[in-house]
């Protein structure tokens, strides 16, 4: 792999990826799909197939070299997080499944705490079940209601409405960073100042942003962020909850196990302090050892060129996509990040993903676990094409192909 | 592992852009309605038997090109049939798309429909083709709702 180039060297990149070379229905595989999960590089997979041959053991446990030396990679991967997305200190940095077990947290510990009868909890239009379901979990538990930051037919958040919307009630405010589905980026550092200037705390959803745009926790003002390892080259069963040490620190924990204690007897047990508080049980060691490396490497490739690359490749697509009579593109947002959601008139999603896939052009149909925004635009479904830095406008030319002879057999 | 692209027969894509039996029977006698969670596919399906027959079908909804067709088909197919055949003819549909009963000598009742016998390679779809049949057999059992999951 080159990286001392002013733009990325895919031709390089496509070798550390040995999917890429995979052929399907007898043409080579075209992955538009890294928004459902990025592919890890061999960088990745060789390094946990190392730990997991010669280095395992459990972390945190007992004296053994072998027990210290598995703590201090796993260890090194967190300090690797803060890094990346410029937190203060790893105590703030905690391991979780994933961004969906990073927001169930939240709102099973500083949703409980703070989150009463009456009270309100605001959401964006264009969430991802993931920040939704937990929320109305703990509103139905509580009494208290979900709010809506409503969004233009462009699949941009209406910023002017959250004057009106946040009020003395609410008690979060949870927002998506960079949209699944309409690839839109929301002016989070924006919104935040918004909500805090009322009080209110805010968790922004990572899961779509971190693989596409340098992201500093501190600098937005976040109290929450949470993503996935899997959306960003490394592997899956491990993502992050960022939290300000200050909510850390006042929230109960969620799971109880070992790790998390200081001291256990029958009568009353002490909590170790973040993040060991929130990490029962033995985690997922080889991935966030994985994920570390992954960072790494998407950190070398320089997140500013990923971004420059795969914003060619979504504007070329946008064109391209756009000439072709009754496709519709969902979500126009004037900063748009790597996704490319699209409907054709008398083609079911459905139909096109599998027709797609018959050309080796691997991508999502369906309602990518965001029916709230299927509903809002009128459509059952929609097809999404998603690049990531390996991509190629050659690729973005064999998914227009496709999707033209679908539309040929279909007329 | 067949190729998706061989699941779109003419039969099929004609049925799809032009289903028959399209359209919502007023005074029916029976009625169900078909979801499929994944897909979000719905099928509205409207009967009227007498005397245990299927006089007369229609179904309405939206979906994918699989499902539409496979709803076009059905309902021409069990038009004029007994219930008890009705039946009969879901439960070989079912067993073939799922791969369990051979189309070319375990599906008698079935005729052309043995068309969709390729779904079975493309799990995904299966729910798909199913639809149409699920909501038959929910129509026939008394029952107003029909799921795919």
């Amino acid at each position: 792999m080159s990286i001392d180039l002013k733009t990325l060297d895919v031709a390089a990149i496509r070798r550390d990826f040995p999917l890429l070379s995979r052929i399907l229905h007898g043409k080579p595989v075209v992955y538009l799909d890294s928004a459902v999960s990025g592919q890890m590089p061999v960088q990745v997979i060789d390094r946990m197939t190392k730990y997991q041959r010669d280095e395992h053991t459990n972390v945190h446990r007992g004296v053994s070299t072998l027990s210290q030396e598995a703590t201090d990679f796993y260890e090194a991967a967190r300090e690797k997080v803060r890094k990346f997305i410029g937190a203060g200190s790893s105590r703030e940095i905690i391991w979780t499944r994933g961004t969906t077990e990073a927001i169930n947290l939240v709102a099973q510990t500083f949703g409980r705490m703070n989150v009463k009868a009456g009270d309100e909890i605001l959401l964006s239009a264009m969430e991802h079940h993931a920040n939704i379901v937990p929320w109305q979990m703990l509103a139905q538990e509580k009494g208290a209601t979900i709010k809506v930051i409503p969004m233009t037919d462009d699949g941009e958040l209406v910023l002017d409405s959250l004057d009106e919307l946040i009020t003395e009630r609410t008690r979060i405010l949870g927002v998506v960073h960079v949209s699944n589905v309409l690839g839109t980026v929301n002016p989070v550092k924006e919104i935040i100042a918004h909500a805090h200037a009322k009080g209110v705390p805010v968790l922004v959803d990572g899961a779509q942003a971190v693989p596409h745009l340098a992201v500093d926790v501190q600098d937005l003002d976040a109290d929450f962020y949470v993503f996935s390892g899997h959306k960003l080259s490394g592997p899956t069963g491990i993502g992050v909850l960022y939290g300000k040490l200050a909510h850390l620190e006042a929230m109960p924990p969620w799971h109880g196990g070992g790790s998390m204690i200081r001291s256990v007897t029958w009568e009353k047990t002490t909590y170790l302090p973040a993040p060991g508080k929130f990490e029962a049980g033995t985690p997922p060691i080889a991935a966030a050892i994985g994920l570390g490396v992954a960072i790494d490497y998407v950190t070398a490739l320089g997140l500013d060129r990923i971004a420059a690359h795969e914003h060619e490749l979504l504007a070329y697509a946008t064109e391209r996509l756009a000439a072709i009579p009754g496709l519709r593109i969902l979500g126009n947002a004037k900063d748009k990040a790597s996704v490319l959601s699209f409907v054709v008139e008398g083609i079911h999603a459905h139909d096109m993903g599998s027709l797609l896939d018959g050309e080796g052009v691997v991508v999502r149909a369906g309602h990518h676990c965001a029916q709230p925004i299927m509903t809002r635009f009128g459509v059952p479904a929609t097809t999404r094409a998603s690049f990531a830095y390996f991509n190629t406008r050659e690729e973005v030319d064999i998914l227009v192909s496709a999707v033209l002879k679908a539309i040929e057999l279909f007329k | 592992m067949t190729d998706p692209r061989e699941l779109y027969q003419q039969v099929i894509l004609e049925h799809n852009k032009k289903p028959r039996n399209f359209g919502k029977l007023e005074g029916c006698t029976h009625h169900a309605e078909g979801h499929n969670p994944l897909c979000g596919d719905e099928l509205d399906l409207t009967l009227v038997i007498e005397d245990g027959v299927v006089q007369d079908i229609k179904f309405q909804g939206s979906g994918c090109a699989i499902d539409t067709a496979s709803a076009s088909l059905m309902t021409g197919a069990v038009k004029g049939k007994s219930v008890a055949e009705a039946e009969a003819m879901a439960e070989q549909f079912r067993g073939m798309v799922r791969g369990e009963l051979d189309p070319a000598t375990q599906a008698p009742l079935l005729g052309k429909l043995t068309l969709f016998s390729g779904v079975k390679d493309l799990p995904s779809r299966v729910k798909c083709a199913v639809l149409p049949w699920a909501t038959l057999h929910a129509a026939l059992k008394g029952e107003e709702e029909a799921s795919t999951e």
